[in-house]
Formats: C-alpha cells, sequence, structure tokens
C-alpha cells in the first residue's frame, strides 16, 4: 500500500444525482427511524420496569399528538424498510429445493405470510 | 489470511433487518394508532406478565436489541457514504448508541 493513498474526494450531495440513488438513500434512511422508534421502545420497557404508575404515564406520552405524529412517520419508513427487505431477499438468500432453485416469488411471498402470521401474532398477544 | 471481525457486525445486521421487517410496522400500529385511538389498552398486569416470562423476556430482547444493532450498522455506513467523517467518531457514535439501548433494555428486563 502507498504511503499516501489516494482518497477520491467524495461530494455530499452525489446520491441527488439520479433517481435510483434518491430512492437508495431514503431505503438507508429507514434506519434511522427504525433506531429511533427502538429508543421509543425501550423507553417504554424501562417505564413498564419502574412500575404500574410509570407504564400509565408512557401509555399516555405515546398517545400524546407529537409521538403519534412521529410514530406515523416512523410507520412509513418501517413500512417501507419491510417492503424493500423482503423484495431483495430472493438475491440476499437464494434457496435451493433438491438442487433446484426455489422462485423468487415464493421467497418473498413466503416473507410476506410470515409478515401478516407475526403481525396477527402480536396483534393478538396485544389484546385486539 | 487475517480474521475479520466482520461477522460479528454482519449476524446481528441481518437478523435485525429481518427482525424489524417483520415485528416493527405492527409494533408502531399497536403503540402510535390503537393505543391513542383507544381500541387497544395494553393493561399494566398483561405487560408487566409478558415481560415476567422467560420466553416473553428473550423475545422482548430481541425485539429490541437486534433493529437497534441493525440500524446503528446501516447508520454507520450510510455516514460513510455521506462522507460525514471517518472512522472512530462515527463508529462510536452509531455503535454506542445501540449499546446503550442495548444495555438500558436488558436492565430493564432484568429489573422488571
Amino acid at each position: 500500500m502507498s504511503r499516501r493513498p489516494y482518497v477520491r474526494a467524495v461530494r455530499r450531495t452525489w446520491w441527488l444525482r439520479q433517481p435510483r440513488y434518491v430512492v437508495y438513500m431514503i431505503r438507508e434512511l429507514t434506519s434511522l427511524f427504525i433506531g429511533l422508534y427502538s429508543a421509543w421502545l425501550v423507553i417504554g420497557l424501562v417505564r413498564l420496569a419502574q412500575g404500574r404508575t410509570a407504564w400509565e404515564a408512557f401509555l399516555a406520552a405515546t398517545s400524546s399528538p407529537p409521538a403519534v405524529l412521529f410514530q406515523l412517520v416512523c410507520l412509513a419508513f418501517a413500512a417501507y424498510h419491510s417492503i424493500t427487505w423482503f423484495a431483495v431477499t430472493p438475491k440476499a438468500m437464494p434457496l435451493r429445493l433438491k438442487d433446484e432453485p426455489v422462485s423468487g416469488k415464493i421467497i418473498v411471498g413466503g416473507h410476506y405470510a410470515a409478515w401478516a402470521l407475526v403481525s396477527l401474532v402480536v396483534l393478538i398477544a396485544a389484546g385486539v | 489470511m487475517a480474521r475479520s471481525n466482520k461477522p460479528i457486525l454482519w449476524l446481528p445486521f441481518a437478523a435485525g433487518g429481518l427482525v424489524a421487517a417483520l415485528v416493527m410496522p405492527v409494533l408502531i400500529l399497536i403503540t402510535g394508532l390503537l393505543v391513542p385511538l383507544g381500541v387497544l389498552h395494553l393493561p399494566y398486569d398483561r405487560m408487566a406478565a409478558v415481560a415476567h416470562n422467560p420466553i416473553g423476556k428473550l423475545m422482548l430482547f430481541g425485539i429490541l436489541a437486534l433493529p437497534a444493532w441493525h440500524a446503528a450498522h446501516r447508520l454507520r455506513m450510510t455516514a460513510h457514504d455521506l462522507g460525514l467523517g471517518r472512522g472512530f467518531a462515527v463508529k462510536v457514535a452509531c455503535y454506542g448508541s445501540a449499546v446503550v439501548l442495548i444495555v438500558a433494555a436488558a436492565a430493564a428486563l432484568l429489573a422488571v
């Protein structure tokens, strides 16, 4: 390796040049909202551990208009994450069954089925 | 060949992406819409029972820790893509906040 490696300058706006780069950046941005909502859930868990009063205060906080607005934004990004994550699964984890490649439609469809099942189980567990 | 620490970063990243894809939307739907609308109430006793149960603890930990790690890893890569800093500071900011969340979740699950 050379002692002064050449580092090509990257313009911070490179991703605005092409629509497909912008879509890529939106996809990457979903992780920010996944992280923020994880933090909100951890706060909820900490409040649950603190007892009944703290938990009820968390439920009131999560129902406040700013929290609802924040979570609706998170929901949009989370759903976009799910859809795009499932869309690449045939490429990310191709399956073979009896030496035959499994069709991408089946892999993606399986993920959607799992998504529906998990959502249903969580809703039932939450008391729907 | 030098050993790489990449799998240690990668495995929870991929698992976190899948967990986030499968459970995050419905969880946000619950805490961000169904509870505020009064459709669901998430009573303390029911939620505390889940957090007391060993399997419940494990599931809650996975649901919280894996997506947090996924987000941290991906944000680090995105910061790199955007040419924001290089190296240590970004790593500390991303993985550090994930570690804080994961430790807080583990502590709450042990204390509950």
